[in-house]
C-alpha cells in the first residue's frame, strides 16, 4: 500500500468529476413551471374537460381530435358533461389557442421544462406569430 | 400453534373469496358514482354539406385565355397556404393550367381543332372513385372518405412518394423544401405543410365542413360546378346530362370525379 495517497487523490478527483453536474447545478434548482392562464381561460374556469383530465390527457384528446377531424370530418366535440365544442387547434376564437392565446406562456413553458417537443407548430400556425 | 395442511387450505380458501369480492363490489358501486356523466362524442357541424360522391364539372367554354384561370388558381393556393417556390423542381400545385395534349393523353389527336389545341384546361386532383394513390400509400395517410373525397392526413405522411408514382395525373406535389418561407401571406385558419410531406387538392373539405362551396367554384364565376354525383337532381348531374363531357385518362379505370365540358 505504498500508493495509498495517489489512490485516494485519484478517487477524490473521480468523485468530483462524476458528481460535477450536481455541483454545477447547485442552487439553480427551478421549481416546476405553472402554465399561465389567459384572462379568457381564467374566466371560463373549465376547459373542454375538467382541469385534472386536461392536465394528464391533453395530448391524448388532441390526438383523438385530429383523427376525428381529418379522417371522419367530425368537427364538433360533446364533452362528458354534454356541452358542445368546436374542434380546432388554432383557427378562430373557438379553438384551443382562441382561449389559451399565449402559446409561449401556456404550451411552451411546461414543454420546454419537460423537454417535450411536439411538432404541432411545424404546420399549424400560431395566430400571434403570423407574418 | 401447529399448522396442519387442513388449516392452511381453509385460510387459503377464505383469502381467495375475500380477494374476489372486491371487483364485484366495485362493479355494483360504479354506476352511481358517474351517474351524471355521459360519454364524450363527436359529430359533424350543423351546416355541413354532405354527399355520397362529390364531383366537379368544369365548363371549358367559359375560359378563353390563361388569364381567366389565374384568379382561380391564386384563390385556391392562397387559402391553402400553398408556397410559391422559385425553382421549378420544388413547385407545389393543387390546381393548375394544362394544355389539352398533356391533360387528355388518351384522346391524342395530331390534327385537333385550333380551339382545343390552345384552350387552357384547369386540372386538379380528380378524386377518383378508385384511387390508385390510396392503394399505394403504406401508412394510410391518403384515404378515401365516405363522401368520395380523396384526403390526405398530413400528420401521417412519411414522404415515401409512392402516391406520386401511383397518381396518373401528376396531382401530387412533394415538399422538398420547408414551405413556410415561400408563403407570402399565411392563412392562419389552414395549416401549412412541413418539409418531407406530399400534398394535393382536398376538394376544400374544410370549407364543405362549414357549409361553403370549394374556393375554386366560388372564384370561377359559374364556370365550375360542384355537387353530388350520386344525386340525380344535383347541378353537376344536370350539367352532365345536358352536355358532352370528357374525363382525364378514363382508360386507366380510376373513374375520375372531375368532368370537362368541351
Amino acid at each position: 500500500m505504498n500508493d495509498k495517497s495517489k489512490i485516494v487523490i485519484g478517487l477524490i478527483i473521480f468523485f468530483v468529476i462524476i458528481t460535477s453536474p450536481f455541483w454545477y447545478n447547485m442552487g439553480k434548482a427551478v421549481s416546476v413551471p405553472e402554465p399561465k392562464l389567459s384572462d379568457k381561460a381564467k374566466a371560463a374556469k373549465v376547459c373542454v374537460e375538467s382541469k385534472e383530465y386536461m392536465k394528464t390527457n391533453h395530448m391524448h384528446i388532441l390526438d383523438i381530435w385530429r383523427n376525428e377531424v381529418v379522417r371522419k370530418g367530425n368537427r364538433t366535440y360533446t364533452n362528458s358533461m354534454g356541452k358542445e365544442y368546436n374542434i380546432s387547434l388554432s383557427s378562430g376564437e373557438e379553438s384551443c389557442l382562441g382561449c389559451h392565446g399565449d402559446k409561449a406562456e401556456f404550451c411552451d413553458k411546461c414543454h420546454t421544462y419537460a423537454s417535450v417537443e411536439p411538432y404541432c407548430w411545424d404546420c399549424h400556425i400560431n395566430p400571434k406569430e403570423k407574418k | 400453534m401447529k399448522n396442519s395442511r387442513r388449516n392452511f387450505l381453509k385460510i387459503a380458501g377464505i383469502s381467495a373469496v375475500g380477494l374476489g369480492i372486491k371487483p364485484v363490489l366495485n362493479t355494483f358501486a360504479s354506476p352511481d358514482e358517474h351517474a351524471e356523466q355521459s360519454k364524450p362524442g363527436f359529430a359533424k357541424n350543423e351546416n355541413v354539406l354532405t354527399g355520397k360522391r362529390w364531383g366537379m364539372v368544369i365548363d371549358t367554354r367559359k375560359f378563353k385565355s390563361p388569364e381567366d384561370l389565374e384568379p382561380i388558381v391564386e384563390a385556391c393556393h392562397s387559402i391553402h397556404n400553398v408556397p410559391h417556390h422559385k425553382v421549378k423542381n420544388h413547385e407545389i400545385k393543387w390546381i393548375w393550367e394544362e394544355e389539352y395534349e398533356h391533360a387528355f393523353t388518351d384522346s391524342e389527336n395530331e390534327y385537333i381543332n385550333d380551339r382545343l389545341k390552345h384552350l387552357p384546361f384547369l386540372v386538379l386532383c380528380n378524386h377518383c372513385d378508385d384511387p390508385p394513390c390510396v392503394r399505394a400509400c403504406p401508412t394510410k395517410a391518403t384515404f378515401k372518405r365516405e363522401d368520395g373525397i380523396v384526403m390526405m392526413d398530413f400528420h401521417r405522411c412519411i414522404g415515401c412518394r409512392f402516391c406520386m408514382a401511383a397518381c396518373p395525373y401528376g396531382s401530387r406535389s412533394f415538399n422538398f423544401r420547408d414551405p413556410r418561407p415561400a408563403i407570402e401571406h399565411q392563412n392562419p385558419d389552414f395549416p401549412t405543410r412541413m418539409k418531407g410531406v406530399v400534398e394535393k387538392c382536398n376538394f376544400c373539405a374544410e370549407r364543405l365542413a362549414v357549409g361553403k362551396m370549394p374556393k375554386c367554384v366560388e372564384a370561377s364565376n359559374g364556370a365550375i360546378a360542384f355537387g353530388d354525383l350520386d344525386d340525380p337532381e344535383s347541378t353537376v348531374r344536370k350539367l352532365l346530362k345536358e352536355n358532352y363531357t370528357i374525363r382525364r385518362k378514363p382508360s386507366l379505370g380510376t373513374h375520375p370525379s372531375v368532368f370537362y365540358i368541351v
